[in-house]
């Protein structure tokens, strides 16, 4: 009788931790639910020669690339939709990979069917025990754009100014700032701040409204810290219209540092 | 039955036990039978000149200052005392829930710099960081034990955070201006004090018992001692760090 007990409190025990486990091992993405362990037989295939097979980014790839590969251990994602220091959501790190990372090594995954990449993200959150300790915060809402104009241009200026954007993006907005050469990222490894006289290939997305989630969350992991305190939506959409300046440009100044308070 | 009975009871017992040690209990013994532990950090040697930071780059930043200022990763006293040091209970400790104190914890940017430049608190204890600077701050921990996270703060606007987790001592950068370094010490108890500019220390209200006492230093790295403490008693115990 008292194995029996036993055998059952042991049982009811077990099964808690199953429903824990599998909850971790699902990703939610709209009306798609991932499997983890579908999701490990692709990982296997297509990520693991850059990601490793323990997911710490370590991959037989990973000396050869540059940014470094990402370490899913430390669950620490630069384009998120939620606050600074919080887990993505399940459908930021889908839209990363089907999106694939600019300037990196990692390649749009939309050529996978939408359910498997919905079972790479189930796979990719069993790396951190984070996805099963923490929450992901309330994702930013991104309000109308107002019309771009002389003025919101002006106004975006002082504030590349006064937010010192410039420090790490440079006067010139090349991204050659006075700290620029200081940079690294959580890793230890040199980054270089984004140059937008480049055009519009940003790391997290292109449009307008992907540059006013950047500025809400920042990209973690990076020097690109959040200004969720720091402007309004009106400053934010500001700063926007005058970085959109810089790719516009025909001509662009020589480069060189920017010296102090020029 | 009888057995089946029993099983239940030891059942019921260990989940009130588990769900026990979750509920927060206040800090530590009362403080008449707490001992007090006092000691001095010292640098043995001739003490490393500091360096002198150029702000240049950011003119509200060198304007801050009258002098030069200068950097403060081992500062070094009158008497040799050390600065910044964090001493704290490292091991020993019974009791191990303890609610943070309702008192927050305060962190400044102040001359481009960070006032403390060591700053010990507890976990889950408020974190009130301030911009005195007329200039625009990222304040930026890069933890082990932590989440990371990474803030802008404008002149003047206020900012709240937490450490969950203990941890000795997690780095603080601004990325906007590479010269200022600091550390914020997560402790999951009480225990634990910064040596001022004598680098005297005081941990108050200590219970009874046999610790492991750590003396934590960012460049110098750690040193560790025993010590035993009877009830009322007033302990002393001294460091001595070394290039």
């Amino acid at each position: 009788m008292r194995t029996t007990i036993k055998s059952v409190s042991f049982l009811i025990l077990a099964c808690m931790f199953c429903t824990l486990s599998a909850a971790s091992q699902e990703s939610h993405i709209g009306k798609l639910t991932g499997n983890a362990k579908r999701g490990k037989a692709l990982y296997v295939r297509y990520c693991v020669y850059c990601h490793g097979p323990e997911g710490d980014g370590r991959g037989e790839s990973a000396p050869y690339i540059d940014p470094k590969p990402r370490d899913f251990t430390k669950a620490i994602f630069k384009c998120r939709s939620t606050p600074s220091g919080s887990l993505p959501l399940d459908s930021d790190l889908f839209d990363t990979i089907s999106r694939g990372v600019h300037a990196s090594g990692m390649p749009s995954w939309k050529p996978l069917l939408k359910q498997e990449r919905a079972d790479l993200i189930g796979y990719i959150k069993t790396f951190s025990s984070a996805f099963q300790e923490e929450k992901p915060g309330e994702p930013v809402k991104i309000p109308s754009e107002p019309a771009n104009s002389a003025d919101s241009i002006k106004r975006g200026g002082e504030l590349f100014q006064s937010m010192n954007c410039w420090s790490c993006h440079g006067k010139d907005g090349r991204g050659h700032g006075p700290s620029a050469a200081t940079l690294t990222d959580s890793k230890g490894y040199p980054i270089t701040p984004f140059d937008f006289t480049s055009g519009r290939q940003f790391k997290c997305g292109e449009t307008d409204q992907d540059m006013f989630r950047d500025l809400v969350t920042g990209l973690d992991g990076t020097p690109m810290p959040s200004f969720s305190g720091a402007m309004n939506d009106e400053q934010r959409w500001d700063v926007i219209h005058y970085i959109r300046t810089f790719a516009s440009s025909e001509s662009h100044p020589a480069e060189k540092t920017d010296g102090a308070g020029q | 039955m009888k057995k089946v009975y029993f099983s239940f009871v030891m059942a019921a017992a260990l989940v009130s036990l588990s769900a026990w040690r979750f509920v927060p209990v206040a800090s530590g013994s009362p403080a008449d039978a707490g001992s007090s532990l006092t000691g001095e950090v010292k640098f043995s040697g001739t003490a490393p000149k500091p360096t002198r930071i150029d702000m240049s780059q950011d003119p509200l930043c060198a304007k801050a200052h009258s002098g030069p200022a200068y950097t403060e990763d081992v500062v070094v006293g009158s008497d040799n005392g050390l600065e910044n040091v964090v001493v704290y209970v490292s091991d020993g400790l019974t009791n191990h829930n303890f609610q943070p104190p309702q008192q927050p914890a305060t962190f400044e940017q102040k001359g481009c710099q960070y006032k403390p430049h060591v700053l010990a608190l507890q976990a889950g204890q408020k974190l009130d960081i301030v911009n005195s600077d007329e200039t625009t701050h990222n304040i930026h921990p890069t933890p082990n034990n932590n989440r990371e996270w990474n803030m802008t703060q404008p002149h003047g606007t206020p900012m709240e955070q937490t450490f969950a987790r203990e941890e000795v001592a997690v780095p603080v950068k601004c990325n906007v201006h590479p010269w200022m370094k600091g550390y914020i010490a997560v402790l999951k108890h009480p225990y634990f004090a910064v040596t001022d500019k004598t680098g005297h220390f005081e941990i108050k209200d200590l219970p009874p018992g046999t610790y492991t006492i750590t003396a934590w230093q960012e460049k110098l790295g750690t040193q560790v001692q025993k010590i035993t403490v009877a009830g009322g008693e007033a302990k002393t115990l001294d460091f001595t760090f070394k290039q």
